[in-house]
């Protein structure tokens, strides 16, 4: 296969697409993957299916004020409740650890890191205590016993307000995170920040303030590019908080056996959230064993699972019994992450043909209570991708508030920047009199394109391949773009509208380790430890392993989902990441496996490794003659043992990789290898968004009635996976669009919608019953397989899409934030204006 | 809905009033959730009280267990019967996870007080497939073609739409997407949930084409 992804690398260069599974076996085509059948039956298993003899069950307390401190807790009447049998406060949880990141480097724990429970809680909501007894009643009626004295402090809910002159500060030590400066940036430190009243001279008139910004970089001579343009627009735009809201909620059950803590949780990342709970809990990684063969969803939220977690873990310990956490839906709401909101300023300069020369991007990001939120940056970054400005200047404020916190969510700040640019590229197209579709495809990203800020050589970053151009064409072919322009727009009281978005997200790392035994039974399994959080990711990549191996895909095991069975160096799924990184993984160790294959055969039959080849599940004397099944060489691996059956590691794997070989030598041929592929740019996956709407200007109410994705993603690898990710990651963004958000009540700092049906995410009447979408499966240059990420990209178009069919039908002067709701149509139809308020946080 | 008066429950002392309860629930303020159950521990510990024994016809078997008055049926089947396909994904009737079959009908198992379905034929995820092991053909579609991404929504949606279906054999897409628009799924897969269901009800119709038979 490796000479087929060779040939398929050089077919780039005349740059044809290739039909789904072209010169492959198993890559491109549908399969069965290996944990439909429990799904379908309800024999999959989540944190929350679990028991154990004896369990006991946990419920948190949460703090109602949205910034206090703890003075007193009297739990002495809860505690002496029948059935209740202990009570867990901030004082219980470890000191966090300082840990080592990938690369060594040690980082240190932050003196700001959120922790599982709180003495002084900075959110409505925060879990401040834990109770456990023997069921749940108990638990709610001990909580009722808890005598809590806390004294509230000042607290800030709208980044805006915090900046103003005298405004309030979300903790006693500042409002606004400063990053350090390249090329060894030191953590994020927290500062007060307050710009002054000529500052805010605009806010009135819904022109966001732009004062002081901590982060700031720029390429070319933005003036002159403003200079040369035939048009300038500036323009203020809101996107909304909004919460993952995964369908599992992040319950937990946890409990010890000899000195091992058995943790049952939902995470994206099985692998990597074993040293992310050895950090909250500061405890030895070798001591923990974590289970998550299921996820209920992640989408960012739960990248290595979540800090509140280890609650039942540390009850379990006190009590020497299995404690289950559940987590509510309403409870979600508070702990279970979201987007921030991001205020955004552009001022755009447009050429005649609509050719971006200058873009001044200003962003105020809402990073909520917690961790400092790099979503203002992305989103610039993203910008200048994606419509490849001829200069460019980015400033940024990232503000700390006393609202629940915020994490990565699918494409964070990538999301948001197209959805505050997007808008504004089309009503340039409009004063312009130029296409939608040439706007967008005279300012398209192509090859090696660069982007973001340069570095300290002057020198900016650039994609490993794009051929975005090809995709907004196609797209817009099938789309039947021209068709639909010309056809009319108002029919009675119905106006219709159609959109197109570019869209774009980081599509993969590299550098991950690959494990594979060949058993002496002859089956092939592969250890997969990536979280099965509904990609499919964590079974897909394995088949790049057994395309190159030659192997039929029946007699290939996956083993997954739990710490205990053995994993490699796996990165964490996050930012799309994993199809890319692991498909590397997966070529690297099969590459690895056929070699061994053919070295024990020479072992063992003679001759030189070279003589032999691998392919049918057998390995043979090229040209025929003698040869080893599976079954044979797996056997003979053992009797070799050494670097064939896992008594040695390769030195250049990770030095967890090289654990995990150890814990299973002589089980067969025990293969690890590293990922050394090289790679020319960094990888990025693009979409092409349309959308068309049909709204009702009587009464607001809009309907999505078309919907079409077409993406550049590399290689395609599973086609119902990447359709399911294609549109699925757009109906995401479409939610931005078309209604879901926090709403935070800014005087009494309390969450308002804490429910499904407050915060409304899509149904599936929200969506077009027959949404399209296709890619062009054009393999990626630079890595072996040719694959990339795609569960990020298509988010932000997804939503911009629909913004911009909106204003296709509406005009431009009737909403200048997300969601657009019918109320906003409704009223600001009638005025011809935006009647929401333009600026505040949460409304 | 009915309550039902508990004559058997000799434990007055221990019985939850509703007052009790009431106040659990207020007492949990943000905490509400679902902390408003008695649940009993696995391993026999001695009962708590407010539970009383009754039948329940789960997925065709007489299934004898013991629930308190304000028991759901979710609780019920998740707790009590060991049935964990049915999820709670918000216990309050907002997202579907929880659907199960009540006489054919399908229903929120998660606002359902398992009191009320006595006499009544219940059917959970774990049910739907033949005895035999085969797959219903709604199973079987959603296998086919890779319904649902997380899954966590899958036990809910595919018992809504066997129930919807069993009503509306031959349904267009929209009538179709109608009939489990109760039903949430976070990863937003719905295009593929509605070619597995499109295909599940052509399954219902014609038959599973011998080629995919599978068993559970």
């Amino acid at each position: 296969m490796a000479d087929t992804a060779q040939a398929n690398a050089k077919k780039i260069e005349s740059e044809q697409p290739l039909p789904f599974g072209t010169g492959y076996k198993l890559i491109g085509k549908n399969y069965e993957t290996p944990d439909m059948l429990a799904k379908v039956t309800g024999r999959s298993k989540y944190a929350e299916d679990f028991r154990a003899e004896g369990m006991l069950f946990c419920r948190l307390v949460l703090s109602e004020m949205p910034h206090g401190r703890i003075r007193h807790i009297d739990a002495s009447e809860a505690l002496a409740m029948p059935g209740v049998k202990a009570v867990l406060t901030a004082d219980d949880i470890p000191k966090q650890a300082d840990y080592l990141d990938d690369n060594g480097r040690t980082i240190k724990a932050s003196k700001w890191g959120e922790r599982a429970l709180t003495n002084e809680p900075v959110y409505h909501g925060e879990p401040i205590m834990a109770v456990a007894a023997v069921d749940e009643l108990t638990c709610a009626e001990a909580i009722e016993k808890i005598r809590i004295d806390m004294e509230p402090l000042p607290f800030v809910i709208d980044p805006l307000d915090s900046l103003r002159p005298g405004g309030p500060n979300p903790r006693e030590d500042g409002n606004v995170w400063e990053r350090g400066k390249p090329p060894a940036p030191p953590a994020p430190t927290l500062t007060s920040l307050k710009w002054t009243d000529a500052d805010f001279a605009d806010y009135e008139q819904g022109k966001l303030p732009m004062g002081y910004a901590p982060d700031t970089w720029s390429y070319g001579d933005v003036d002159a590019g403003f200079k040369n343009a035939a048009l300038v627009l500036d323009e203020s735009f809101i996107t909304p908080d909004v919460s993952h809201q995964c369908l599992e909620p992040r319950t937990a059950m946890a409990y010890w056996q000899n000195g091992k803590l058995y943790l049952h949780s939902g995470t994206q990342s099985t692998f990597q959230t074993v040293p992310a709970i050895a950090r909250w809990m500061n405890l030895d990684p070798d001591k923990i064993v974590f289970i998550s063969e299921y996820t209920g969803g992640g989408f960012g939220s739960k990248i290595t699972g979540g800090v509140t977690m280890i609650i039942p873990a540390l009850l379990s310990r006190k009590l020497n019994a299995p404690v289950m956490m559940r987590v509510s839906r309403e409870e979600e709401h508070f702990i279970g992450r979201a987007r921030p909101g991001i205020a955004g300023r552009v001022k755009v300069g447009f050429a005649k043909d609509g050719r971006i020369t200058a873009l001044d991007m200003y962003t105020v990001t809402n990073a909520g209570s917690y961790d400092a939120s790099g979503d203002g940056g992305s989103a610039a970054r993203i910008v200048s991708l994606l419509y490849q400005p001829q200069t460019m200047r980015w400033r940024g404020v990232t503000v700390m508030t006393n609202t629940p916190p915020r994490s990565a969510q699918s494409a964070p700040g990538g999301m948001q920047g197209i959805a505050i640019i997007e808008p504004v590229l089309a009503k340039a197209a409009r004063q312009l009199g130029v296409d939608q579709v040439a706007l967008r495809d005279v300012n398209c990203p192509e090859g090696k394109a660069e982007y973001g800020a340069p570095n300290h050589e002057g020198k900016r970053n650039y994609t490993t391949s794009c051929f975005m151009r090809m995709a907004l064409e196609r797209g817009a072919e099938q789309f039947k773009w021209q068709q639909r322009i010309a056809q009319p727009k108002r029919m009675g009281s119905k106006v219709r509208g159609v959109g197109v978005s570019l869209s774009c997200y980081v599509g993969g790392t590299i550098g991950f380790d690959g494990l594979i035994v060949i058993t002496p039974e002859g089956r092939v399994r592969f250890h997969s430890g990536i979280g099965n959080l509904g990609t499919e990711s964590v079974i897909d990549v394995h088949r790049a392993g057994a395309e190159v191996l030659g192997v039929p895909w029946e007699l290939c095991d996956v083993v997954w989902g739990d710490t205990s069975r053995i994993m490699p160096f796996t990165c964490v799924s996050g930012g799309s990441q994993t199809t890319h990184a692991m498909t590397r993984a997966a070529f690297a160790v099969a590459t690895e496996c056929k070699q061994k294959l053919k070295e024990v055969a020479a072992k063992s039959l003679g001759g030189n490794a070279e003589d032999y080849e691998v392919a049918g599940g057998r390995v043979s004397r090229r040209g025929g003659g003698a040869g080893l099944t599976l079954a044979q060489a797996a056997q003979k691996a053992i009797v070799l043992g050494g670097i064939y059956d896992g008594h040695e590691a390769p030195s250049d794997v990770n030095k967890r990789t090289k654990a995990a070989v150890a814990a299973l030598a002589g089980e067969g041929l025990v293969v690890a290898a590293k990922d050394n592929h090289p790679r020319d740019g960094d990888t990025y996956s693009f979409v092409a968004s349309f959308a068309e709407v049909e709204v009702d200007v009587e009464t607001g109410k809009y309907n999505l009635t078309d919907f079409l994705a077409y993406g550049d993603v590399g290689t395609v690898l599973h086609p119902r996976s990447l359709g399911g990710q294609m549109l699925g990651r757009s109906t995401l963004g479409i939610a931005h669009a078309i209604g879901q958000k926090w709403v935070i009540d800014p005087e009494y700092g309390m969450t308002v919608a804490k429910r499904f049906y407050q915060n409304k995410p899509p149904t599936i009447l929200d969506v077009p019953v027959d949404m399209q979408w296709n890619a062009l499966n054009i393999p990626d240059p630079e890595t072996p397989v040719g694959a990339r990420g795609v569960g990020e990209p298509p988010v932000g178009g997804g939503c911009a899409a629909v913004l911009n069919a909106l204003s296709d039908a509406l005009g431009d002067e009737i909403f200048q934030r997300a969601p657009v709701n019918a109320d906003t149509i409704l009223a600001s139809f009638e005025a011809g204006r935006p009647m929401q308020h333009p600026l505040m946080g949460s409304i | 809905m009915p309550e039902m008066e508990d004559s058997n429950t000799n434990s007055k002392a221990q019985q939850i009033t509703r007052r009790r309860f009431i106040l659990g629930v207020i007492a949990g303020g943000a905490v509400v959730g679902a902390a408003s159950y008695r649940i009993l521990s696995p391993g026999g510990r001695a009962h708590s009280g407010g539970e009383r024994l009754i039948t329940l016809n789960v997925n065709g078997t007489m299934r004898r267990v013991e629930v308190m008055k304000q028991e759901t049926l979710a609780w019920t089947l998740r707790y009590k019967l060991g049935l964990t396909g049915t999820k709670l994904g918000c216990d309050r009737a907002e997202c579907g996870a929880c659907t199960v079959l009540i006489d054919d009908v399908p229903h929120y198992s998660c606002s359902v007080l398992t009191n009320t379905v006595r006499g009544k034929s219940v059917t959970t995820i774990e049910g739907l497939a033949a005895a035999d092991g085969t797959l219903h053909p709604v199973q079987k579609a959603v296998v086919d073609e890779q319904g649902f991404q997380c899954a966590f929504c899958t036990s809910g949606f595919i018992m809504s739409a066997v129930g919807f279906l069993k009503t509306h054999p031959a349904p267009t897409r929209t009538e179709l997407a109608h009939g489990i628009s109760g039903n949430l799924c976070r990863c937003q897969d719905y295009n593929k949930i509605l070619d597995a269901m499109m295909r599940g009800a052509e399954y219902m119709r014609y038959g599973v084409p011998a080629a995919s038979q599978r068993r559970a």
